[in-house]
């Protein structure tokens, strides 16, 4: 295909559109990660994040992270207004590499588990939960 | 706030050596996030419990650094390692600089 100039043009705005797309993370939860793994890459593997789908009380939503070989593991939730949610630091008499804990949500949103594992990589997993009353009591 | 904290765990009576088991802790504590405003419209200010750790015989199983997002009267369940007879110790850190201690000895069966 020739390239003319309109559509040069056509596949420029098309090229800013797409950058543009994905989600901007906010600047606390980008500090939090890069804390967290000292600027690391974070892949995907083995980091499990159990979250109820839906929520109806944000003041207290029950979750489950776990991993076979994690030595870490953070939780973020990307909407509330400080990110941070727990670091679990699993010790050597930890008998698995599994915690639950009840959460508070502002709203809809992304929860994020990034686990550090024994190899020193950094893995995430995420869930949707859709939140029907927000729990920052605003 | 040290008024009407009051730590609660669960754990087995006895375990057998090598056994994996499952521990749940609760603690009462109003976890005030920072972010609620009082009928005036001020800030109230953040007053949680920070830090939560389980250590066995002096060995770590858990250290959670907990943030503003943990529910009211935060509740964890994990599991540990009984290698042998001893003494579960839970100790959760106030910001105000409180420490609650929480002690429960296990028998090997």
């Amino acid at each position: 295909m020739e390239i003319t100039r309109r559509s040069a043009i056509a596949m420029g705005a098309g090229a800013l559109l797409i950058a543009g797309l994905p989600v901007r993370l906010s600047a606390a939860a980008e500090d939090a990660i890069a804390a967290f793994t000292g600027g690391a890459e974070v892949g995907t593997g083995d980091v499990r994040l159990i979250a109820p789908e839906i929520a109806e009380n944000g003041n207290t939503v029950p979750i489950e992270v776990g991993s076979d070989t994690a030595a870490e593991i953070m939780i973020l939730a990307m909407g509330n207004p400080t990110p941070g949610v727990a670091t679990f630091k699993f010790g050597p008499l930890a008998g698995s590499r599994t915690a639950s804990t009840r959460i508070r949500l502002a709203g809809t949103q992304d929860v994020v588990a990034i686990a550090k594992l024994e190899d020193g990589t950094f893995v995430q997993a995420s869930s949707e939960v859709k939140v029907t009353i927000g729990g920052c009591g605003g | 706030m040290a008024d009407n904290v009051k730590p609660r765990v669960k754990v087995p009576k006895s375990a057998a050596v090598g056994d994996t088991i499952v521990l749940k802790t609760l603690i009462s504590h109003q976890m005030e996030s920072g972010q609620r405003k009082d009928g005036d419209g001020n800030a109230i200010p953040r007053s949680i419990i920070n830090r939560f750790t389980c250590e066995f015989n002096g060995a770590m199983v858990v250290d959670v650094k907990m943030e503003p997002a943990i529910s009211t009267n935060p509740y964890f369940e994990f599991e540990a390692m009984v290698p042998e007879a001893g003494e579960f110790k839970f100790t959760w850190y106030d910001d105000d600089g409180s420490v609650y201690e929480e002690l429960q000895s296990i028998a090997i069966a």
